[in-house]
């Protein structure tokens, strides 16, 4: 009872509108998967890289998403694979947002020759196919986990950058900042008193689209083999060392880890979209 | 009479409530007349003017009455016959000229394609009438191939104008169509309908304000919360108003020729979709009873029509 | 029309400055990132002499400014360099053997997605508010985040291994290929009056294309639904009907409103598109340029990596200036 009351009174904080059905729903998936992660160890029936002897095996009760051709349990690689994911696209998204948002705002704020050469340079990269980006990026470093971190990061710093500018610009116009600014208040407090608390909302929606862009490519870059290899999982290069399997029938190597692929990425951005129509809701007449 | 609109009833059903915008209403117009359906913002004028032509949109709906055009019962026509009727026998021209263009068609070929949706005949045709038309507004032959941002806001209500005369229509009904321009440009328009009208043309103008009803128009509609409280010839209402609701639109607007007080009229028009009971007009009426009450009765007074329990006998 | 000349010289004078700085980005990112490619690509355990001979023939042992200059001047000049393997052959060559396998792909992956968007965006639009509406803008998202390889890999377990109506890999069966004249399949059967040839190819091209399509139809969907509503409330629309013209017509004019703005979001979408086509080909067995390029980082073709991220760069700022030329042409608001 106490647990029903909390969450009609949670509920009822956020307004009223459709996104936020996505976000709740969104938030859930997000959360159960990041526990999921954390408490791998606990969750997981079997351990991940051992075999368990059975190869092959499809889905049945000792093993509910079946084994892979090695005999190692596919729940549990899932479920270890998501600590890679998770681990890979949040600090990614940390790095972003740390070169991205200060850029975009002091680029939208100061103007000038700056933020014309920076808002070239972020255009250009920003047009470029992102996981083309990633790739080259990771070629030249080299396969790894940490490679991957930073090649997912530069393709999203042009992201964070765009949106916080624009951000920026259209509160920068706003009569607020004008009057702080009458009453003597230096730039570096007018960004942080006035501008900055006003981005969170933005930086929100772009940290969970971007986050959930960013899964698909970490996904895709790890298909390719540029992040992991045997026998740590993750659920891209899950889908790679199933597929040999693929023509002979055996399905479930491959459709479990492309779902939680898809299911996380759902969920932010469930949670991005729904923000997004909380905050800015489509006057539907 | 060319068009009898008869205990006409529009209603739109919100999820506030039901809104009365036209609640039986009933008037006629001749061959040749020019009427005008005068009142405040929400009053019912422009959902009476779109009902004509049946382009009520959701949640609106016509709930009862008839609208008996050259004979015919509008309202029971299949859709197809309807939409015959529009454009060819009704023509309409809206308030707004700068959204009531199509932006990706050259304005030739929005008049050439109203013709053809109505005649058989040639598009090559049907621009060479769409240049006609121009010419008869006012406008250059050349602007058919103009697009509508080109225009101005002027130019581009004779383009409406122009489209809505294009088939020779017998009633042409215009909602507030002056009222986004500047006055010279107003008064331009307004000659182009007087001109559209001696060429045999009905007039339903549709607007406000109530000086310009009375200087252009035969007979004036006062219309007020979904209800006609007055109707009957310009000249008579304007010198000797009878329903208070006319008389307070009257004197709440400065005259050029005789020098009075202003006396703007207290209060604001009813929410329709709570209505108080009885008269719609009793909170603001400065001679309310306790007969106001009931709902008004409407009286003929030798052809001058008034819904108000003041002229009972 | 003076006014089009000058819009189309404008957006080239602008294409100029994007190509030339991710141009400089690629060059940064392969050459100067600390870490040898040459080593990242070969491994630790080669004798110095055989590194000095490939850096060398990467021409990485000049001045980086040299190596910058090099670089721009092979571009323009159209020579990307040789391959560092096998027959040694020209990059641009290279290249050019596998570009038309990516462009006929791209070109079915796009066509389909915006079918699909548009259809499902107008059903959206036209039923607002019913479940059907909701299930479209639902199938917007999830369209979305549907793992390319993951579900390739669906459509061909279905219909590949169960049903075995459909090829699963590949772009054409062995002997079945029409005569090369521009290199699509497609185009060449039809031009050489191939009908068996156009026929395998065409079951080769469905699953990988209908994978990128819906992957992006997503984005369509939304936008034209949204553009859909707010021009079916547009004054102009009731001006229409109460001319009298027909609904058919009506709603042909209203489509025609909606659909411009789609078409600047065609542009933004073609990066998306290219990056989908790599892991398509990769899942498809595809040979185009994402195979060829994952390949020759495989085999270390250092020379042939750089090519390919170059012709990419310039293949995105080319179709990015034709979507602006015929967004143009499309909206006589820009025009006059």
């Amino acid at each position: 009872m106490e647990v029903k009351n909390i969450a009609t009174t949670i509920f009822s904080f956020i307004p009223k509108t459709e996104g936020r059905y996505m976000v709740l729903t969104g938030l859930a998936i997000v959360i159960t998967v990041c526990l999921m992660a954390v408490f791998a160890p606990l969750v997981a029936p079997y351990d991940p890289i051992k075999s368990t002897g059975k190869i092959l095996q499809p889905p049945n009760s000792a093993h509910l998403m079946g084994t892979d051709n090695l005999g190692r349990d596919v729940l549990s690689r899932i479920i270890f694979g998501s600590r890679v994911v998770l681990a890979v696209v949040i600090s990614a998204a940390i790095i972003s947002m740390s070169i991205g948002v200060p850029l975009g705002l002091t680029s939208g704020y100061f103007g000038g020759k700056l933020d014309r050469a920076l808002s070239m340079l972020m255009d250009s990269m920003y047009a470029f196919p992102g996981l083309i980006l990633a790739i080259a990026i990771a070629a030249v470093l080299g396969p790894s986990v940490v490679n991957a971190v930073v090649a997912i990061s530069v393709v999203y710093i042009p992201t964070y950058f765009r949106m916080i500018r624009g951000q920026t610009l259209s509160i920068k116009s706003l009569l607020f900042v004008e009057a702080a600014r009458a009453m003597g208040a230096s730039d570096w407090r007018i960004m942080r008193k006035y501008i900055l608390p006003n981005l969170i909302p933005t930086l929100v929606v772009v940290f969970s689209l971007s986050v959930a862009d960013a899964i698909l490519t970490e996904a895709g870059l790890s298909f390719l083999g540029f992040i992991v290899s045997a026998p740590t999982p993750d659920w891209g290069f899950e889908l790679a060392s199933g597929r040999p399997y693929l023509p002979a029938g055996y399905w479930w190597m491959i459709t479990f880890p492309g779902l939680m692929v898809m299911i996380l990425s759902l969920g932010f951005a469930l949670i991005g979209e729904g923000m997004s129509e909380i905050y800015a809701p489509r006057r539907e007449k | 009479m060319l068009l009898e609109i008869k205990n006409l009833r529009t209603y739109f059903f919100t999820k506030r409530g039901t809104i009365k915008a036209v609640d039986d209403v009933s008037f006629g117009i001749d061959k040749g007349e020019f009427i005008s359906i005068v009142g405040e913002s929400g009053c019912g004028k422009s959902t009476l003017a779109y009902s004509v032509i049946r382009l009520v949109e959701h949640p609106g709906k016509i709930v009862g009455g008839e609208i008996i055009f050259d004979g015919e019962n509008l309202l029971t026509l299949s859709e197809e016959k309807i939409r015959e009727i529009r454009g060819k026998e009704i023509g309409m021209i809206f308030q707004d000229p700068m959204t009531c263009l199509d932006p990706l068609e050259k304005i030739g070929d929005q008049i050439a394609e109203t013709i053809v949706e109505h005649k058989r005949i040639s598009r090559k045709e049907a621009i060479q009438t769409a240049s006609k038309m121009l010419e008869k507004v006012g406008l250059p032959a050349d602007r058919v191939n103009y697009y509508p941002h080109q225009l101005s806001g002027g130019q581009r209500q004779r383009v409406m104008i122009a489209m809505a005369i294009s088939l020779n229509p017998k009633l042409l009904i215009a909602d507030e169509p002056t009222t986004a321009l500047d006055v010279i440009v107003q008064e331009k328009i307004m000659n182009l309908l007087d001109d559209m009208r001696r060429e045999g043309r009905a007039i339903m103008l549709i607007t406000h304000d109530f000086a310009l009803a009375s200087e252009r128009s035969d007979k004036i509609a006062v219309m007020y919360a979904g209800w006609l409280v007055e109707f009957g010839k310009s000249d008579e209402i304007a010198n000797e108003p009878l329903h208070p609701y006319s008389r307070g639109l009257i004197d709440s607007v400065p005259d050029v020729w005789v020098d009075r007080d202003i006396k703007p009229l207290p209060g604001f028009p009813p929410d329709l979709a709570n209505p108080p009971k009885g008269c719609r007009f009793r909170p603001r009426c400065p001679f309310a009873t306790e007969k106001c009450e009931e709902e008004p009765q409407t009286f003929d007074l030798d052809g001058r029509i008034v819904k108000c329990w003041r002229y009972e006998s | 029309m003076p006014s089009l000349k000058a819009y189309i010289a404008t957006r080239v004078l602008l294409v100029i400055p994007t190509v030339f700085i991710l141009l400089t980005i690629v060059f940064f990112i392969l050459r100067i990132i600390p870490g040898n490619p040459i080593m990242a690509m070969v491994g630790q355990k080669v004798p110095e002499e055989v590194l000095q001979k490939l850096m060398h023939e990467a021409g990485l042992d000049k001045p980086a400014y040299i190596q910058y200059i090099d670089y721009l001047h092979g571009i323009l000049t159209g020579n990307l360099g040789k391959s560092m393997i096998w027959g040694r052959r020209p990059v641009i060559d290279e290249i050019m053997d596998h570009f038309p396998a990516t462009l006929e792909l791209t070109i079915f992956g796009f066509v389909l997605s915006v079918l699909i968007g548009v259809l499902t965006g107008s059903i959206a639009a036209f039923r607002k508010g019913s479940k059907l509406d909701s299930s479209m803008r639902i199938y917007s998202i999830v369209a979305y985040t549907l793992f390319i390889p993951w579900f390739g890999m669906l459509l061909q377990m279905f219909f590949g291994v169960y049903l075995r109506a459909l090829p699963i890999g590949g772009r054409i069966t062995p002997g079945f290929a029409p005569k090369t004249i521009t290199g699509l399949y497609v185009l060449d059967s039809i031009l050489t009056l191939n009908p068996t040839s156009m026929l395998d190819a065409l079951s080769h091209l469905l699953l990988p294309s209908l994978t990128l399509g819906i992957v992006l139809s997503g984005a369509y969907t939304r936008l034209l639904r949204n553009n859909l509503i707010d021009v079916l409330s547009q004054d102009f629309i009731v001006a229409y009907r109460a001319r009298g013209v027909r609904e058919r017509k009506v709603i042909f004019h209203a489509m025609k409103n909606a659909f411009i703005p789609v078409v600047t979001l065609m542009g933004l979408q073609f990066a998306i598109l290219l990056a989908g086509a790599v892991l398509t080909e990769t899942t498809f067995s595809w040979p185009g340029m994402g195979t060829f390029l994952i390949e020759r980082i495989v085999y270390r073709d250092y020379t042939s990596v750089q090519g390919a991220i170059v012709f990419y760069a310039l293949f995105v700022a080319l179709i990015s200036l034709i979507v602006d030329i015929i967004y143009a042409l499309l909206d006589p608001r820009i025009r006059y």
